[in-house]
């Protein structure tokens, strides 16, 4: 039941003089959804880019899948892990089709005729089979965010990963996204999400955890955390959030 | 607009020059002498595309080549990308073509003719400027580009062919019209060591008919018929790969 799939061991990260991450000790196990918050500059993102590599990690040890992160298994623990990124980041140049068959094309080694089966599919999931043809640049931020969604299921990864997935969207288009989020869900995937969307925490997490100056300060399941957070940090932070 | 443009300036050019009294016979096409002229200017035509179009192609491709380890992490590589543009951009075209025909064989013990000389002149002049037009391009991608690559795990070879030099070429693709117009240009020098394209027949032709502004207006002609085929072709390739977005 308690199945590990990612693991982090006192993993740090400086960017200069700057200690973005200051010993992060972390467990996920499978199907668990985790949401991470805290303030910005607090390390939610670096922990979350180190987890596929788009950081290097200075110190600790981080496995996914029970395989240790280095250089050697970067691009076969990619292969698992979806990610979505604040800034959708889709392939300018290539339909929507395109952008979700290159992976599965190139890494999967899919012939196109399966990959194009499996990225219509994806599409369908994310509720938006009819935009196939367009490019990036047609679709609205809402619809983008969920192209991006479907291109990272297309790998069919073990975790995903998001990354503050709706600070960049209209505020009519954040609840399209999340509806997603939400099926994915509920489908058993394992998540780790990067979000100020309370409600989507309370709803879907298993566990919250509040970051701040590098290190996980509070983590737990979301009825406690938000009822009764036990630092005076994420107190204050909570009120500024919740509060507005 | 250019056609007007065109007409506006050929009026001017007949209109002065005082009283100089014209010759244009020695270019006109109603005269048997005149054809035989025209004919003979326009044939370098043929080597000057030939000159100009593989030269464009070699130094693109050696542009592209040299660009690439300026994008390595390793010092070395960056260092050797500097060195190579630093250099080959600080050698004048014309000392290239000399230097190149004359000298190379020396160094490498192997002949080479006029054509191919002229072609790996202007190749390599060219190749550090479109190295630098390539580096530019690539570092005008954002990089949350090729991070979104390397989430779905592709390889740096499939990130840079599939993801970050598609997006690059279209960035840079009036800079490298630029540089096409500016090889043809160039492909002028190589008269200098005998290339029979049209700069050369241009001269060859004033020698014997003492007429240097009509056949150097033909020869200005030639090349502006040329450029704005460049031109053309360029803007529609830009429109191409625009197509969608």
């Amino acid at each position: 039941m308690t199945e590990t799939v990612i693991s982090l061991r006192g993993v740090a990260k400086t960017f200069g003089a700057f200690r973005a991450l200051d010993g992060v000790d972390l467990d996920v196990a499978r199907g668990e959804k985790l949401v991470v918050c805290g303030p910005s500059g607090s390390g939610k993102s670096t922990l979350i880019r180190c987890v596929n590599g788009l950081e290097r990690h200075d110190e600790g040890e981080i496995e996914v899948e029970g395989r240790r992160l280095e250089p050697g298994t970067l691009d076969a623990v990619r292969a698992e892990v979806g990610m979505v990124f604040q800034q959708f980041n889709l392939f300018p140049h290539l339909t929507v089709l395109r952008n979700l068959t290159l992976g599965p094309m190139r890494v999967r080694r899919l012939s196109r005729a399966d990959a194009e089966a499996r990225a219509r599919a994806m599409l369908e999931k994310v509720r938006i089979p009819e935009q196939a043809a367009k490019y990036p640049g047609q679709l609205s931020g809402g619809q983008q965010q969920r192209v991006a969604i479907a291109r990272a299921l297309c790998m069919q990864p073990r975790v995903m990963l998001f990354d503050e997935p709706t600070s960049a969207l209209d505020p009519e288009m954040i609840k399209e996204v999340l509806d997603v989020m939400t099926d994915l869900a509920a489908e058993g995937m394992t998540m780790i999400v990067v979000t100020h969307e309370m409600g989507f925490a309370r709803r879907v997490a298993d566990r919250v955890a509040f970051m701040d100056a590098g290190r996980i300060v509070e983590m737990a399941p979301p009825a406690e955390f938000f009822a009764a957070p036990r630092t005076e940090r994420c107190r204050a932070f909570l009120a500024n959030i919740l509060g507005h | 607009m250019q056609r007007a443009a065109l007409i506006l300036a050929l009026t001017a050019l007949a209109g002065c020059g005082g009283g100089a009294v014209w010759g244009w016979h020695v270019v006109s096409p109603m005269t048997e002498q005149g054809v035989r002229n025209l004919e003979f200017l326009i044939g370098g035509l043929w080597n000057t595309v030939a000159l100009s179009l593989t030269a464009m192609a070699l130094s693109t491709a050696l542009g592209l080549l040299v660009a690439l380890p300026a994008f390595s992490e390793r010092r070395a590589l960056r260092a050797v990308n500097r060195v190579y543009v630093e250099t080959v951009r600080s050698v004048p075209i014309l000392v290239m073509i000399l230097w190149v025909y004359y000298g190379l064989p020396v160094v490498a013990g192997v002949a080479i003719n006029v054509f191919w000389a002229g072609v790996l002149a202007l190749a390599l002049s060219d190749s550090a400027f479109q190295a630098e037009i390539f580096r530019a391009g690539v570092q005008a991608v954002p990089k949350g580009q090729s991070e979104a690559a390397q989430a779905i795990a592709l390889g740096r070879v499939d990130r840079f062919r599939y993801v970050v030099l598609p997006q690059a070429l279209r960035r840079i693709l009036p800079a490298l019209g630029n540089q096409f117009v500016y090889v043809l240009k160039m492909s002028s020098l190589v008269s200098v060591i005998g290339m029979q394209e049209l700069t050369r027949r241009a001269n060859e032709l004033v020698v014997t008919e003492y007429r240097p502004l009509e056949i150097y207006t033909i020869l200005v002609l030639e090349y502006l018929a040329l450029v704005l085929l460049v031109s053309w072709g360029v803007r529609r390739l830009e429109r191409a790969m625009a197509a969608g977005q």
